[in-house]
């Protein structure tokens, strides 16, 4: 695997207090990296760092080789970034955007393709002020992909745009991946870093807490199976609670929730089949790297 | 062609499409020599205008207008709200510099302004039978230093203003007493003493009296050309040292 992005020791201060706390990763290429932690833990610093929009105090980045402290000009042709809160000209149109913004880079993509590819073809003369906010979000994704960049920075990629386009997109980025193309995602939705990334760092005060594939940071967290059902018979919670694996049982009128670890469920629903108990509504909820960031970093995303 | 030339076409375009620019710049000047123009008797010379005839001075003044109108509007307006919404953040991030955007942009109001000029003396010339400018390469530096003096105070508005809001209430305290002062409302000759000078050291009213003087066949006091070309370096040289290209 070639190694695209290193980052080691990155520290950036603002009024001397470290936003970006020597933060160190690398990624391969053709990977789908992601940045994630609540707001202020520094992803959106970290990734313009890394960007050169903004000049790291402390550390070393490399990308594509090229350190963008010094090169960033050459690294621009070979980038493409899309960053928050970066508009366009209100009287800007689509299609003029992308052609324009085409002009700008050695190799170009195709701006018509990605007009379609990205579903914005019927308002290629929409002017970007009428444009709604999904719209504009997929817009930025294509002027960020019209470089032919081989390494795309998406900070808040899905922002704005509704779950049926929010997975469309993520369809889109795994085609940009699958292209050869290195995808470094900054999100605060778990839901996108589980579904997309091959990889992932989980920032906290500028610090790396976590860095793993999703599965992995769902394995370091530990934690437990919930199983969820409406037993058809009386149930004897005191029996369930004595088999293998299982740390908990709780009843809410009539659903029933185990909890427990291992293969605890197979030995609930075999013990229920011995008893002749029928279960309705049977569900297992695994653990989910929601779970796994509270577990890690000690308080949830939706809270911080 | 190159990313400059590309971002002055597309520049060029969205100008256009902003209606009141193109009324400010081209409809409203001539408009305001037409109907000055018309007035009986008003292309005689005036006493009150040290001999000019009436719609020469309101030729000129239309000119003084247009390039003070791009300068303490349209460029703090524009340019601060091309920084605070991350247009110039967005370009940083391409192989073409944001600053290259900032002078497509200028050439574009300068253009705008000098086809204006030509307009509005054709209009003059041929409407009104003024004459054309008597000093012509006096004329046309006066209209050059007094887009650069103005250009260049708009520019250290936006350097110096947090937002775009703030931008456009420096650049409108600016913009109107500068217009006083020019003598735009009330003419030079009828102010006080103390106004008067005041209104000399403008960038406003120095480029005013030169274009006046010039168009008259009067070769312009060199303080007026000092003072303009004194305000363009200046302010020039102070925004190019405080701009900041991202929202603070």
């Amino acid at each position: 695997m070639n190694t695209v992005i290193e980052v080691t020791g990155l520290t950036k201060r603002y009024a001397g207090r470290a936003v970006v706390d020597g933060i160190s990763l690398n990624v391969d290429q053709g990977e789908i990296f992601g940045i994630l932690g609540p707001n202020g833990a520094g992803k959106t610093t970290a990734v313009e760092c890394m960007t050169g929009l903004r000049q790291r105090d402390g550390g070393a980045v490399r990308v594509l080789g090229l350190d963008p402290k010094a090169h960033s000009q050459r690294l621009y042709q070979r980038i493409g970034v899309q960053l928050q809160e970066s508009q366009l000209q209100d009287r800007l149109r689509v299609g003029e955007a992308l052609e324009l913004y085409a002009s700008f880079y050695p190799n170009p993509a195709s701006w018509r393709e990605l007009l379609d590819r990205w579903g914005l073809a019927a308002k290629s003369r929409t002017p970007f002020a009428k444009l709604s906010g999904g719209q504009k979000q997929r817009l930025f994704i294509a002027l960020a992909l019209v470089g032919n960049p081989e390494v795309v920075f998406l900070d808040e990629l899905t922002t704005g745009l509704d779950p049926g386009a929010r997975r469309a997109t993520w369809d889109l980025i795994r085609q940009v991946r699958d292209g050869g193309v290195t995808v470094v995602l900054v999100s605060h939705f778990m839901d996108e870093v589980e579904e997309l990334c091959d990889r992932a760092a989980i920032l906290e005060q500028g610090r790396i807490a976590a860095l793993d594939t999703p599965a992995g940071l769902v394995d370091l967290a530990g934690g437990e199976f919930h199983m969820r059902f409406r037993p058809t018979a009386e149930l004897d919670e005191g029996a369930l609670r004595l088999l293998p694996g299982v740390t908990g049982v709780i009843r809410r009128g009539a659903q029933v929730t185990v909890t427990g670890t291992g293969d605890f469920a197979s030995a609930v629903t075999t013990d229920l089949a011995r008893r002749q108990i029928i279960v309705a509504d049977l569900r297992i909820e695994g653990r989910s790297l929601d779970n796994a960031y509270v577990t890690l970093t000690g308080r949830s995303l939706e809270t911080s | 062609m190159n990313g400059f030339t590309r971002l002055a076409v597309v520049e060029g375009r969205l100008f256009l499409r902003e209606k009141l620019s193109v009324i400010g710049v081209f409809a409203f000047p001539v408009g305001l020599v037409v109907a000055f123009g018309l007035i009986p008797g008003f292309g005689k010379p005036q006493k009150s205008l040290s001999d000019q005839s009436g719609t020469e001075y309101i030729a000129a003044l239309g000119i003084a207008i247009v390039l003070v109108s791009l300068g303490l509007q349209a460029v703090p307006m524009v340019i601060a709200q091309y920084r605070e919404r991350g247009v110039l953040r967005r370009l940083a991030m391409t192989p073409v510099r944001p600053l290259t955007l900032l002078v497509a942009k200028m050439t574009v109001w300068a253009v705008a302004a000098m086809l204006s000029v030509v307009l509005i003396v054709a209009v003059t010339r041929l409407a009104f039978h003024v004459p054309l400018p008597v000093k012509p390469g006096w004329f046309v530096l006066s209209v050059l230093l007094g887009m650069a003096s103005l250009f260049a105070l708009g520019m250290l508005v936006t350097a110096v203003a947090p937002t775009a809001r703030s931008a456009t209430g420096l650049a409108l305290a600016l913009y109107f007493p500068n217009m006083f002062l020019a003598g735009i409302w009330v003419p030079a000759s009828q102010m006080s003493a103390g106004l008067q000078q005041a209104g000399n050291f403008s960038p406003l009213g120095a480029a005013l009296h030169a274009l006046g003087d010039s168009w008259m066949g009067i070769d312009p006091r060199l303080e007026y050309l000092g003072i303009m070309a004194g305000w363009a370096v200046i302010a020039g040289g102070l925004a190019a040292r405080y701009f900041r290209w991202d929202k603070a």
